[in-house]
């Protein structure tokens, strides 16, 4: 059944190909609307960067996704779920990345990337055309002009030039520890470990700022001062 | 004749017979002391986080009778049959291996406040410089006229998890077609405000696909309790006309139990029932009345910044036998409380630097499958009490895909704090 609905959907990506095809020069191939894939990938920027300089934030980054065998990125902490795949021989294309990103855990069981997936197939072929202006391969995808930036928030600079202390950190991450799970482990609530420190201060300050709705982040924010956030991202930030 | 190595062994061993008695466990090495009563979540996050962060500076002993812990939290999901008793069940191997715990599997009988020691069932005395007292909850006597442990096979309890709560399952799984399950509620305060009624609601599950003509009756006491409005709304949407919450208001008081004919008395009315799930008045753990930190009510009272006794600044209490005032009695808090004493513990015992107290809370409870609600809230030290300073609660009609995620967040956390607690 799975492998059926597999076909189909490579079927379906195929079709797409052949027919878009016909609407872009001869030796480029686009997937949907690039422009609209940019709006859409609004939703992934809180955890992936693409374009250039873009580096791992909560997420690897996507340059050069096309071609690229899963769990590959240098420095990038990967799930166990995705190096599996990736050692089994997993290469990102077309095909499973549209898999991927209906539903991440459809493709790779225990991966940390907590999305909920995006249902709609139209959306998934615009955000693989955004993401295919980055990747050079295959080659005959030119790069793009560097596009994306870390800029998805207003925080003050200075709070985010704050130097945490990491044993304070390390104190007061006792009360994340009841919940999240020092090894990075994943289930029901999210891994928090190994994130760069600005990613972690700009998330906890939009729980505090109630931007974010999770209600027992909201709590745990709201009464925590900047420099107690700041502790928190560089004790966090430093755990394997 | 020239001595044996086994000899000399032999000789070796009686010596140290003799030597040890009375037995001093504990060689403190020139090291601070410090025991811990009670294996829970307090307990058992209290005694791994003064190891882990005293990196060897402090001896800790952890007195705790049972090998294996069964969690209090998720044990109505076993009763609903969404875990294993074994999913649930922890032993105390990683504290002793991996942070150099000294675990003493014995009950703690007495506590000699002047000598700083306390005494062991088995014959035994530890000493301590500072000593935590995370005993849980004990029931009592008389609240339910007719019923003590003595009959608690035949009406189990079930509120210290483990063969209680193997009883109890197999009486729901058991019951006959169309018969009635009758739970005593017990009176504020108690363990975990919301587990009785997470524990309908799982009993509930199982009866609905088992047997769909079965009855829920509560007598309670009190005439409101936690997450009402949540759960109420739930088994009127998944076991309409199966639960019927009845509180004293309405039914008059509980008069008596009667285990032997399976009845229960309440304002003169009797009711036959099938199953019935007593859950008698609370008060806290029998060792800290037996150390003398108990106050009137049953109940310890603390310094909120510390967790140390009002009764004896060398004794700190946890989790659900304290009087600490705002925060629920459940497994987060007495978390959330063991972290500030182990910080205090350790600054006062070490000099390490003591930080500022941050208690907080989340109570997550199963409704039906995939139905998950939780209630919240942080918490601050004042002079008086723990005090409560913001808080949050699941709302009714919320939709169905925000209720799995609730859910399935509680499984991180079950796995999370198990993880705390243990190592």
């Amino acid at each position: 059944m799975a492998v059926t609905v597999r076909i189909i959907r490579a079927l379906g990506l195929a079709m797409l190909l052949t027919v878009t095809a016909f609407a872009v020069p001869v030796g480029a191939v686009e997937l949907g609307d690039a422009k609209a894939g940019e709006q859409l990938f609004r939703v992934c920027k809180s955890c992936h960067r693409v374009g250039e300089g873009a580096e791992n934030a909560v997420g690897p980054h996507l340059n050069r996704i096309f071609g690229r065998v899963a769990g590959s990125v240098e420095g990038f902490r990967y799930s166990e779920g995705l190096v599996r795949a990736g050692a089994d021989g997993l290469v990102w294309d077309a095909d499973n990345l549209d898999i991927y990103l209906e539903n991440p855990k459809n493709l790779v069981s225990k991966t940390r990337m907590n999305f909920a997936g995006m249902p709609d197939p139209a959306d998934r072929s615009h955000v693989l055309a955004y993401l295919r202006a980055f990747s050079d391969k295959p080659s005959n995808i030119p790069e793009a002009a560097p596009t994306a930036t870390a800029t998805d928030h207003d925080l003050d600079p200075a709070i985010l030039a704050i130097v945490g202390d990491p044993d304070y950190g390390e104190y007061l991450s006792g009360e994340c520890l009841t919940c999240h799970q020092k090894s990075g482990a994943n289930e029901g609530i999210p891994s928090i470990t190994g994130w760069p420190k600005a990613d972690f201060v700009v998330a906890m300050h939009a729980y505090k700022k109630e931007l974010r709705p999770h209600p027992v982040m909201r709590m745990i924010a709201g009464r925590l001062s900047d420099e107690e956030i700041a502790g928190l991202a560089a004790y966090f930030e430093g755990l394997d | 004749m020239s001595l044996s190595r086994r000899s000399i062994l032999k000789g070796a061993a009686a010596g140290a017979v003799l030597t040890a008695a009375p037995m001093v466990m504990g060689a403190n090495h020139g090291k601070p002391k410090v025991v811990v009563v009670g294996g829970g979540a307090g307990g058992a996050t209290v005694a791994r986080y003064l190891a882990k962060d005293s990196k060897g500076a402090l001896d800790v002993t952890l007195v705790e009778p049972t090998r294996t812990y069964y969690t209090c939290f998720f044990s109505n999901l076993y009763l609903g049959g969404f875990r294993t008793l074994d999913s649930i069940a922890h032993s105390y191997g990683k504290l002793a291996s991996e942070y150099g715990i000294n675990v003493v599997h014995d009950w703690a009988v007495g506590v000699d406040r002047d000598k700083k020691t306390v005494a062991l069932a088995g014959g035994g005395s530890v000493p301590y410089d500072r000593l935590v007292l995370s005993p849980g909850i004990d029931f009592v006597e008389g609240s339910v006229p007719g019923w003590d442990i003595s009959a608690q096979n035949k009406m189990p309890h079930a509120y210290k998890a483990g063969s209680q709560t193997e009883l109890l399952k197999a009486q729901v799984d058991s019951m006959r077609e169309g018969g009635v399950f009758v739970m005593v509620a017990p009176p504020n305060p108690y363990r975990c405000p919301p587990g009785p009624y997470e524990r309908v609601s799982m009993v509930a599950h199982v009866l609905k696909a088992k047997n769909p003509k079965a009855k829920i009756l509560i007598f309670d006491p009190k005439d409101k309790f936690s997450k009402q409005g949540l759960f109420q709304e739930g088994w009127e949407a998944r076991y309409p006309g199966m639960v019927d919450w009845l509180d004293a208001s309405f039914t008059g008081p509980l008069q008596e139990a009667r285990p032997d004919s399976m009845e229960v008395v309440v304002g003169g009315e009797v009711t036959k029932a099938d199953v019935v799930n007593v859950i008698p008045a609370q008060k806290a753990g029998r060792i800290a009345e037996l150390a003398g930190v108990t106050d009137e009510k049953g109940w310890a009272p603390v310094v909120p910044a510390t967790m140390q006794s009002r009764m004896d600044e060398n004794i700190h209490v946890l989790g659900d036998a304290t009087n600490q005032g705002d925060m629920p009695k459940s497994g987060f808090a007495a978390n959330s409380q063991a972290k500030v004493a182990a910080n205090a513990i350790r600054g006062a015992l070490t000099g390490s630097k003591v930080f500022p107290a941050k208690f907080s809370n989340t109570c997550w409870s199963l409704i039906d499958t995939d139905n998950g609600v939780k209630v919240g809230a942080a918490y601050e030290a004042t002079p008086e009490k723990i005090a409560k300073t913001s808080g949050f609660i699941s709302q009714t009609g919320e939709d169905a895909a925000l209720r799995k995620q609730t859910f399935e967040e509680s499984l991180g956390w079950y796995s999370g704090i198990t993880t705390d607690m243990f190592g």
